[in-house]
């Protein structure tokens, strides 16, 4: 049982659209940033995007190649573990399903690295199925830097800080390999609706 | 105490208000004590919950104030007029009432008495409130590194801490501080009375050749603007860590 805090009510402004906000979080209308340091900056004539690890051999796409591949655009709600929620947020990328289409590999574990140096860890199963996506876009615009552009991860059926911004690549891996966060004290798979914000969730 | 970052899992505890110190009009401290608390780093946070008669529940991040080696937990609030939680911490709470909360949270934005590389801590506003478990860190344990504060208000009136802060600049303890007021200053001001900027920072930070760990904490656009002016001035990213407070105003 919760405590009860005296005299609490709350704001409840997000009532109407409860069953698609997850446990302890609450919606907003901005976009709040978080991130770990300085916001990196790389021209687009020097950006590429890396598939590598376990696989036969590791492909490469400029930025114009990458920009070429068939891309789409969602609607999806987001979910932060400082504990605001997005709803109807729309992005457009190439999912992660296109990318590896072809790419033989046995992981079951895949690491997405980032200029910054900033790492995640996710199972290989949260990147298929057109459920993660190489965002270039936010609202019709290209992606602001300060959320991740020129590209960033999508995967928002977890924590949003598992949608690595400013992206280069992944690896792919046999093992699990605990990212950024995931090694400081976040949670290792980081589902929204478990309510798994940290170690032991 | 001092432990460690975080260990295994997180339960929610119960902390009783055992003071409440008002900072500033709109910043109040409340100085818990949490009866199991397994200790903490300098800039850590913690999950605070509430939870109304019916069930409701609403959760919130705040940031541990108090040094490692003090006995009880501080938080430091700023109270946002339309705000869900923080009205309540700074407002409704009383001395002696409980709140629930979960922690520590965070092994990034820390910094160790034992790094003893030039300190640059730069806060924005409520921002100043994990820079502020840093210096009292740092004064708890006569720490070696010298620290250099870039500190951003609006006006005097708003600045948090700002007798401590005085205090530890006088005692000699390697900490100076730098203010900023931005919309307003009393007469007689000598400190900055503008946004930060280049000139400010050149003027603050630490050459780039001291190779300073760096913290910054504030508003996103006070984050970005700060850390992307010290990358400008040459400094290697990795030196600097970065805590963004998010949907706050400010
Ligand atoms: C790691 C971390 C550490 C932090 N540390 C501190 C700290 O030390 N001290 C501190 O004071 N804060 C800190 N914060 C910020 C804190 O977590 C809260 O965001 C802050 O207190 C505001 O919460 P609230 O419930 O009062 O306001 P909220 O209800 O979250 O609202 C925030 C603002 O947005 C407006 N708003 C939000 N949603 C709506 C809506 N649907 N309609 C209209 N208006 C809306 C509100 O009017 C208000 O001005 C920290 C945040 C993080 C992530």
């Amino acid at each position: 049982m919760a405590f009860i805090s005296r005299g609490f009510r709350g704001k409840r402004r997000d009532t109407a659209s409860g069953s698609r906000v997850p446990p302890g979080q609450h919606v907003v209308d901005d976009f709040p940033v978080l991130s770990a340091g300085p916001t990196p900056r790389v021209p687009l004539s020097e950006w590429s995007f890396s598939i590598v690890g376990e696989l036969d051999e590791p492909k490469t796409w400029t930025w114009d190649e990458f920009r070429r591949l068939p891309s789409e655009t969602v609607s999806v709600d987001i979910h932060c573990v400082t504990k605001w929620s997005k709803l109807d947020t729309s992005w457009t990328g190439v999912s992660v399903e296109t990318i590896l289409e072809g790419v033989e590999t046995a992981a079951d574990y895949a690491v997405a690295y980032c200029d910054g140096g900033y790492t995640t860890n996710l199972p290989v199963d949260d990147l298929r199925g057109r459920q993660a996506w190489i965002a270039f876009e936010y609202d019709g615009q290209p992606l602001d830097p300060e959320h991740g552009g020129p590209a960033r991860l999508l995967v928002p059926h977890l924590y949003l800080w598992k949608s690595a911004k400013w992206v280069r690549g992944i690896s792919l891996q046999a093992e699990d390999e605990p990212g950024f966060w995931e090694s400081n004290g976040y949670h290792n798979r980081g589902d929204p609706w478990r309510e798994q914000r940290y170690w032991g969730d | 105490m001092a432990r460690a970052a975080v260990l295994g899992r997180l339960t929610w505890q119960l902390g009783e208000v055992a003071e409440l110190i008002q900072e500033t009009p709109r910043v109040s401290s409340l100085v818990l004590d949490v009866p199991d608390w397994p200790g903490h780093l300098a800039g850590q946070h913690v999950d605070v919950r509430l939870t109304a008669e019916d069930g409701y529940q609403a959760q919130r991040s705040y940031s541990i104030a108090s040094a490692p080696e003090s006995a009880q937990v501080t938080l430091t609030v700023e109270r946002l007029p339309d705000g869900e939680v923080s009205p309540y911490l700074v407002g409704e709470l009383r001395t002696g009432e409980k709140v629930e909360l979960r922690g520590p949270i965070g092994g990034y934005f820390v910094w160790r008495a034992g790094d003893e590389r030039p300190l640059l801590l730069i806060g924005g506003g409520s921002g100043i409130v994990p820079l502020m478990a840093m210096i009292r860190h740092h004064a708890a344990t006569a720490a070696a590194a010298p620290v250099r504060l870039l500190y951003s208000s609006r006006s005097i009136e708003d600045v948090i801490y700002k007798d401590e802060l005085a205090r530890l600049t006088a005692d000699d303890t390697g900490l100076a501080v730098a203010h900023t007021l931005t919309r307003s200053q009393p007469a007689g001001w000598e400190g900055y009375s503008r946004r930060i900027d280049g000139e400010m920072v050149a003027e603050v930070a630490w050459p780039k050749k001291d190779a300073p760990a760096v913290f910054i904490c504030g508003p996103t656009a006070f984050v970005e603007t700060a850390s992307s002016l010290l990358v400008e001035s040459g400094y290697d990213p990795a030196w600097i860590r970065t805590e963004r407070f998010g949907a706050t105003g400010g």
